[in-house]
C-alpha cells in the first residue's frame, strides 16, 4: 500500500496543480485578513470560498487525476497488487494532497493572524467538504469510461449541492409553507453536504439567525454542540458511502 | 496449472466469450489463435483478473482467482498495447515496477540489455515509438521470473532483429519448463514457439490440441496451411448442418 501510495503522491505533486491551489488559498485568506481586522468577519468571508471553491476544485481535480492515472491503474492491476489497494491508494493520495493544500493555504495565514475556535472550525469543515467531494468525484469516475462524461457528472454533483438543492429546498419550504415543515427541512438538509458544512460553521459562529428559518430551528432543536456532532456524523456518511460504492463498482470493473 | 471452467463474458449485448473451458498445463506452450475480435485478449485479461467473467470460474493452481491477487506474481504479462504513465521515463518505470514488487524479488534484465533499453533510460514514455514501447512491454513481462508467461501479440511492431531476440528469450523460457501462452497472427512464429494450439472463433474454443495433431488431422505440413484447411473444414461442416 505505502509503495503504491508513494508513486501516486509523487505523480500528483509533479503536476504542480496542488501548489497553485495552495497558493490561491493562501493569497485569498491573507488578503481577507488584510482587508478586515475582525477575525469573525474574515472567517465568514472565507466560508464562501470554502463552500464554493473547495468542492469545485476537489471535484474537478479528482476526476481529472483519476482518468490521467488510468494507465498507472491498468499497469498496477496486472501486477500482484490488490484492486482495493490501488483504488484506495488513489483516493488517499488525492484526498490527502488536497487536504494538506487546504490546511496549509488557509491555516498558515490563520496562524499568523491569531488562531481561534471559529477559524479551526472552518479548517475542519473545509477538510470534510474536500473529502466528501473527492468521494463523489471518484464515484462519478468509476461510473463511466469517458473522461468528459465523468467530469460532467462530477460537476453536476457540485452544481446540484451548491446551487440547485438550495433552490429546490426553498421551493419546497415556500410551496408548503402552510404546513409545519421544521422537522422535514431538518431531514432534507442532511441530504446536502454543503448545507451541513454551512450549518456547522454558522452554529459555531452563533449567527444562525442569519440563516433564517432552518438555521434558527436547527439551533433551537439541537443546541450548538449537538448540532455540530450530528452534522459531522452525517457528513462522515457522505464521505464513506460514495467511496464505498465506488470501490464496489471498481472491483467489478473491466479494464 | 490454470483451469478455465465454463466462463462467459458479455459486454452489454455483445458476447465476447461463450462457455470457454480450458486446461493449461505447466511445461506446455500454447498458441492462442483466432480472427480479430474472437475473444483472445478478453480471455487473457480474464486470466489476469483485469476482466471479470460474467459467469464461470478460473482456477490458478487449484485456487479460484476471483478474490485473489497474489497469484499474479506468478504471471509475466505482456499486453497487446502497453499503456504506461506517459510522463515517466523508461528508467523510472522499471524502478517503479521493481519497487512495487519488493526488494527480495529476483530480477531478469536480459531483455533490457538485449534491446539496449538502458541507453534510453531518460526517454519519457510519451516520446517512444510503437516498437520501443513494445520492447519495454516485453522487458517488463520478463523482468520478474515467473512460472507462467502470457504474451499478447509479442512480436507485433518489432523490427526483425528485436523479434529474433524476443523469440530466443521465449524459447529459452520454454526450455525451462514454463507455461507459455502466446497470441499472434504470425503463424510461422507460433510454429517455432509453441506446441499446442487453441483456436477461438466468435468467443468459443473450436480447437484445443497439439499442433502435431492439427497437422495430422488436416494432412498438412505447415501450420498456416493446416489452420486454413481446418477452418475450411469447419465452415463446410457448418454449411452442411445448416442445410
Amino acid at each position: 500500500m505505502t509503495r503504491v501510495l508513494k508513486y501516486i503522491l509523487y505523480d500528483i505533486l509533479r503536476t504542480r496543480f496542488i501548489l497553485l491551489y495552495t497558493a490561491f488559498l493562501f493569497i485569498s485568506t491573507f488578503g481577507l485578513y488584510q482587508l478586515d481586522s475582525d477575525s469573525g468577519k474574515v472567517v465568514l468571508s472565507l466560508l464562501n470560498i470554502v463552500l464554493m471553491v473547495v468542492p469545485l476544485v476537489s471535484t474537478v481535480f479528482s476526476t481529472i487525476h483519476f482518468f490521467n492515472s488510468y494507465e498507472f491503474i491498468e499497469l498496477m492491476l496486472a501486477q500482484p497488487v490488490k484492486r482495493s489497494t490501488v483504488f484506495l491508494g488513489e483516493y488517499m493520495g488525492v484526498a490527502c494532497s488536497l487536504c494538506v493544500a487546504f490546511v496549509t493555504g488557509v491555516g498558515v495565514p490563520i496562524l499568523l493572524f491569531g488562531i481561534n475556535a471559529n477559524a479551526l472550525t472552518m479548517l475542519y469543515t473545509g477538510v470534510t467538504l474536500t473529502l466528501v467531494f473527492v468521494s463523489l468525484a471518484f464515484l462519478s469516475s468509476v461510473l463511466t469510461r469517458d473522461k468528459a462524461k465523468a467530469i460532467g457528472i462530477a460537476l453536476l454533483f457540485w452544481l446540484y449541492f451548491s446551487l440547485i438543492y438550495d433552490g429546490l429546498l426553498l421551493w419546497v419550504v415556500y410551496s408548503f409553507s402552510d404546513y409545519p415543515l421544521e422537522k422535514i427541512t431538518l431531514v432534507l438538509i442532511a441530504f446536502n453536504p454543503v448545507d451541513l458544512a454551512r450549518i456547522i460553521m454558522l452554529l459555531q459562529l452563533d449567527i444562525s439567525a442569519l440563516m433564517g428559518f432552518t438555521g434558527a430551528f436547527y439551533q433551537e432543536f439541537f443546541g450548538s454542540y449537538l448540532g455540530i456532532v450530528l452534522s459531522t456524523l452525517v457528513l462522515f456518511i457522505w464521505i464513506v458511502l460514495p467511496i464505498a460504492l465506488a470501490q464496489r463498482i471498481f472491483n467489478r470493473k473491466d479494464l | 496449472m490454470i483451469s478455465i471452467k465454463q466462463i462467459d463474458k458479455k459486454f452489454g449485448k455483445l458476447t465476447a466469450l461463450e462457455n470457454v473451458s480450458l486446461e493449461l498445463q505447466t511445461g506446455k506452450s500454447y498458441a492462442l489463435v483466432g480472427p480479430n475480435g474472437s475473444g483472445k485478449t478478453t480471455l487473457i485479461k480474464s486470466i489476469l483478473g483485469l476482466v471479470i467473467p460474467t459467469s464461470g470460474d478460473i482456477l490458478f493452481n487449484e485456487k479460484n482467482i476471483r478474490h485473489d491477487w497474489k497469484y499474479r506474481d506468478k504471471i509475466g504479462y505482456m499486453p497487446q498495447i502497453g499503456h504506461y504513465p506517459e510522463n515517466m521515463s523508461i528508467g523510472q518505470l522499471f524502478d517503479m515496477m521493481k519497487n512495487i514488487r519488493g526488494e527480495n524479488q529476483r530480477i531478469d534484465e536480459e531483455l533490457i540489455d538485449a534491446f539496449r533499453l538502458y541507453k534510453m533510460y531518460d526517454k519519457r514514455m510519451h516520446a517512444l515509438s510503437g516498437g520501443t514501447r513494445q520492447k519495454v512491454s516485453a522487458a517488463l513481462a520478463f523482468l520478474f521470473p515467473a512460472p507462467v508467461y502470457i504474451l499478447d501479440e509479442p512480436t507485433a511492431g518489432l523490427d526483425p532483429i528485436s523479434t529474433e531476440i524476443l523469440k530466443e528469450k521465449i524459447i529459452h523460457e520454454r526450455r525451462m519448463n514454463k507455461l507459455l501462452m502466446i497470441t499472434s497472427h504470425i503463424l510461422s512464429d507460433l510454429e517455432e514457439l509453441t506446441n499446442s494450439m487453441v483456436y477461438m472463433f466468435e468467443g468459443k474454443v473450436h480447437f484445443n490440441n497439439t499442433i502435431e495433431q492439427l497437422k495430422h488431422e488436416t494432412n498438412e505440413v505447415k501450420l498456416s496451411k493446416a489452420l486454413t484447411t481446418f477452418i475450411r473444414q469447419k465452415e463446410l461442416v457448418a454449411s452442411v448442418s445448416e442445410v
